[in-house]
């Protein structure tokens, strides 16, 4: 390995990391100029620029499990629920293998608040019984039929949210004989139901086999309901929209269309053939959502299609509402709120403001303690910091365009400690060329041969900070799961740091002549690292105190550890300097 | 130079040396000591101070107030929910932070409202949550499933690495013996248990290995072979390793503890409570004992381990001999 050749090799190097900056450089400045959502500012997290942070834990029966997959689906509706909800930003993750974690920037409304806490469960079941709630005093209309005549088949509803008109259409039942399917239990509890106090918990869960009674959402009726036919899950899509005529004519009639999955066509053509013959109230369907009528449409004909039509006093918003909860309502599972927390915005700047400057000081110090020990040799941990800091900003930057990474003040905090874990392993370098400037090496060799152990004490112990932060990230959850990532990023970009700028910057300082005659404050002073002799520039005879048993033991595992092109490759620096001499 | 660069000089060439291996039994002593001790004051201290996160809770905090005075915290409480006992905290210099039991979302309202009115800001600075009591231990869980999981992965990768079981085994006694210790301070002086307390304390993972992996390879290095010397024995080399990197120990230590250390200070003099003092806190403890365990026991147990097996003793017998 001839001197120029390792000059060579470290411009090499160095052009790289050159290129690698660029790189990012350009891609993020593209994706700024195009207008692709990039930005040289990294996206905060919620404890940093304020907001609010919501975990929803899924209810499950006991001795059920929630599959990551019911979950994904979970964090999809809700995002379609923010996002109509004219949030921006907002973002929704699922957390571990149980939470979904919705944050908001800002200060979002009580409403959109709502929308994501009402995760709710939607599901059909047959009406048994109706009745009008004993305490609701509200005139009852009966309902306008408007059969359409749509291709689909078409039920007949009765929608309570309208401003216009609200009706029960079988609100004279108000005797309540002995119903097929209605245990006793459940009779006694419907009889005494009165819709306007609270009668659910929170967050409870109703057994789908069993029969359930129950109010709609506007307290005026109250049902007893049959055993669940259909779930939310079997919905595909369902839309307002005004009902056409057969010749194709749009009315002025809104009405929610249903779609259902191949599996909720079966079920739903299954049961309204059951329900369809069923004198009133028991040819009704109720939807429930949480447990809640939102809507109990009475059948107008056996549905096989797997597309359905409800009508009834409905107008283009109340339609459309209807529409919205039957289809962003059919969630797999329901959630209850495991925490909500709101962060003001002006703690978040002031703690990020706090964190950089514990940053600064941090730096700081670890500049000052470098020059303390290693002199001249400091500038180059602080160029090393300098680059990994900027490697850091743009990674941080790219990935939180790419990826949606947004930086956490635990984020922050694990950049701060990468400071100290990043310079280690600079001092482990250093330490490593000074134990071979000790064993008699010119520091050129030194380096080479220096380099070549601490590089695998660098990997190994390197590896096992990224195997932390791997396992922590892939089996933790929230902000364990942030810091992990910094930590693992910031592990392989000291990795990066060290192959290509500390150790081509050491190999091209080993050439200056101030640090390779060992100069007072290069530090590699030849005599302040116990070099007795010194036999002229670039090489050092083995110091007295050295026990020449021990060094060449040494070098006999170093070459050991060499492979054999290393060896050669030293086998002729080594015949160089003794040419050279 | 330094003094400093001088003792670095005489540990490398063995002229001066800290019998580290061969007083194995005070360090072993001193450790068992501390890891009862660990066990036993957070026992006698009646537990860990949880922090809301693992209680459940509601918390709000007050930021730009002109006076932290805590009373006006618990007057405005009261004058929502008469008999709760709520829990204040001044946080930085003008913040104030207040924890009480879990409240509705109404009372919750009504508190933030009360609280900025008894503070004088506006109602938009004050912060409010509520922490289900099921969060923290749902994060903490997952982490000591996280935590197991790595101490097996980083024993098969230090064993294939090391070619030895015993280097894995001493290693992660010495992390096993850190992770107690940091536990059993905050245990100790009821330090409060926070998500970011347990963040924390799972980087002491990869610090404590790291600086153990650091240690181990040149022990590595200076035993190869050990048993055909005639001059040296296994214990000596073990010891005249921990020697040769206890500078390079030394300094990583500082450095790595200096940026932990202005987290701490920053975040425990102006920020009070929160994220960035509970990580650092836990950390800084950590890396300390995490630097003291490399030396004083994941060294010596592995010397310990491995000098009586028959090779290394044969070889010991025959430096005897030679002396």
């Amino acid at each position: 390995m001839s001197e120029s050749a390792v000059t060579k090799g470290a411009r090499k190097r160095l052009t790289w990391l050159g290129v690698l900056i660029i790189a990012l450089v350009a891609i993020i400045g593209l994706g700024t100029a195009t207008n692709a959502g990039a930005s040289f500012a990294p996206k905060l997290a919620l404890d940093l620029q304020g907001g609010t942070q919501i975990i929803l834990a899924p209810v499950v029966q006991a001795g059920t499990k929630v599959t990551q997959e019911q979950l994904n689906q979970a964090v999809a509706i809700i995002r379609q629920r923010v996002d109509a909800s004219g949030v921006s930003e907002a973002q929704i993750n699922t957390q571990g293998n149980n939470n979904i974690v919705v944050s908001i920037p800002g200060n979002p409304d009580e409403n959109t608040l709502k929308l994501i806490r009402s995760s709710a469960k939607l599901e059909f079941r047959p009406v048994l019984e109706t009745s009008q709630s004993t305490s609701a005093s509200v005139s009852t209309s009966t309902a306008t039929p408007t059969p359409a005549a749509s291709s689909g088949a078409t039920l007949n509803s009765t929608p309570k949210a309208t401003a216009t008109a609200t009706a029960t259409p079988s609100a004279s039942a108000t005797a309540t004989p002995a119903v097929p399917g209605v245990d006793a239990a459940t009779q006694k509890f419907y009889d005494s139901l009165d819709c306007s106090k609270p009668f659910r918990s929170a967050g409870q869960i109703d057994d789908p086999k069993l029969p359930l009674a129950t109010c709609d959402t506007s307290g005026y009726s109250k049902f007893v309901l049959g055993p669940v036919e259909v779930e939310g899950t079997d919905i595909a899509d369902a839309n307002a929209g005004t009902v056409t005529t057969s010749t194709g004519a749009s009315t002025n009639t809104w009405a929610v269309n249903l779609n259902f999955t191949p599996a909720g066509t079966q079920k739903f053509a299954d049961v309204t053939g059951r329900l369809f013959p069923k004198a009133a109230p028991q040819n009704q369907f109720a939807i429930t959502l949480d447990g809640y009528v939102i809507t109990a449409p009475t059948l107008q004909a056996v549905i096989t299609g797997g597309n359905a039509q409800i009508t009834g006093n409905f107008d283009k918003n109340s339609s459309k509402s209807l529409a919205d909860q039957l289809k962003y309502g059919a969630l797999p599972i329901s959630f209850e709120v495991q925490s909500q927390e709101n962060i003001s915005a002006t703690l978040g700047s002031e703690q990020l403001a706090m964190g950089l400057l514990a940053g600064g000081i941090g730096l700081l110090l670890v500049i000052i303690y470098s020059f303390f020990q290693y002199r001249a040799l400091a500038l180059v941990t602080v160029g090393s910091l300098v680059v990994a800091g900027i490697l850091t900003y743009l990674l941080i930057a790219v990935l939180s365009w790419r990826q949606g990474y947004h930086l956490s003040l635990s984020g922050v905090a694990g950049l701060i400690v990468a400071i100290g874990i990043t310079a280690d392993s600079f001092i482990v370098y250093f330490e490593r060329v000074r134990d071979e400037l000790r064993d008699g090496r010119s520091l050129g060799a030194a380096v080479e041969s220096g380099w070549k152990r601490a590089i695998r004490t660098i990997l190994v112990s390197d590896g096992v900070s990224l195997l932390a932060a791997v396992v922590l990230y892939a089996l933790t959850v929230g902000n364990v799961r942030g810091f992990a990532f910094t930590l693992g990023l910031t592990t392989l970009i000291d990795l990066a740091v060290v192959i290509l700028f500390t150790h081509p910057m050491l190999e091209l300082l080993a050439k200056v002549p101030f640090f390779s005659s060992g100069a007072k404050w290069s530090g590699f002073d030849a005599k302040a690292l116990g070099l007795v002799t010194y036999a002229g520039r670039g090489s050092f005879r083995v110091a007295e105190t050295v026990p020449a048993g021990k060094a060449a033991k040494a070098s006999k595992e170093a070459n050991k550890r060499q492979t054999l092109a290393e060896r050669k490759a030293n086998e002729n620096t080594a015949s160089k300097s003794e040419s050279s001499k | 130079m330094s003094k400093f660069s001088d003792l670095g000089n005489d540990l490398y060439t063995g002229a001066r040396s800290f019998d580290f291996v061969g007083r194995r039994k005070i360090w072993y002593s001193i450790a068992a000591v501390m890891v009862v001790l660990a066990i036993l004051l957070p026992i006698l201290r009646g537990g860990y101070n949880f922090g809301i996160e693992f209680k459940g809770g509601s918390e709000f905090r007050v930021a730009g107030v002109s006076s932290q005075s805590q009373q006006v915290a618990v007057d405005a409480v009261h004058s929502v929910v008469p008999n709760s006992d709520p829990l204040v905290t001044t946080v930085g210099s003008d913040s104030i932070r207040v924890q009480t039991a879990q409240l509705t979302d109404l009372k919750s309202e009504a508190v933030r409202v009360a609280l900025a009115a008894a503070y004088k800001v506006k109602s938009s600075a004050v912060a409010s949550s509520f922490i289900g009591a099921n969060w923290g231990a749902d994060v903490t869980g997952k982490a000591v499933n996280g935590l197991i999981v790595f101490i097996v992965l980083a024993a098969v990768l230090m064993a294939l690495y090391f070619r030895t079981l015993k280097m894995s085994l001493a290693a992660v006694l010495a992390l096993v013996h850190d992770l107690v210790i940091t536990a059993g301070v905050y245990g100790a002086l009821g330090f409060e248990v926070t998500p970011a307390a347990v963040i924390g304390f799972l980087t002491i993972l990869g610090y404590s290995l790291y600086d153990t992996v650091v240690v181990f390879d040149k022990i590595r290095e200076n035993t190869f072979e050990v048993e055909f010397s005639e001059k040296v024995t296994f214990k000596q080399q073990v010891n005249l390793a921990i020697n040769q990197t206890l500078v390079r120990s030394i300094n990583t230590s500082i450095v790595a503890v200096l940026p932990v250390a202005s987290i701490l200070f920053i975040g425990a003099t102006i920020l009070g409570a929160g994220t960035l003092r509970d990580i650092s806190l836990a950390l800084f403890i950590g890396i300390i004992v995490g630097t003291y365990s490399t030396l004083f026991i994941a060294a010596p147990v592995y010397s310990h381990f491995r000098e009586n097996e028959p090779k290394y003793r044969k070889a010991e017998q025959k430096v005897l001999a030679n002396a």
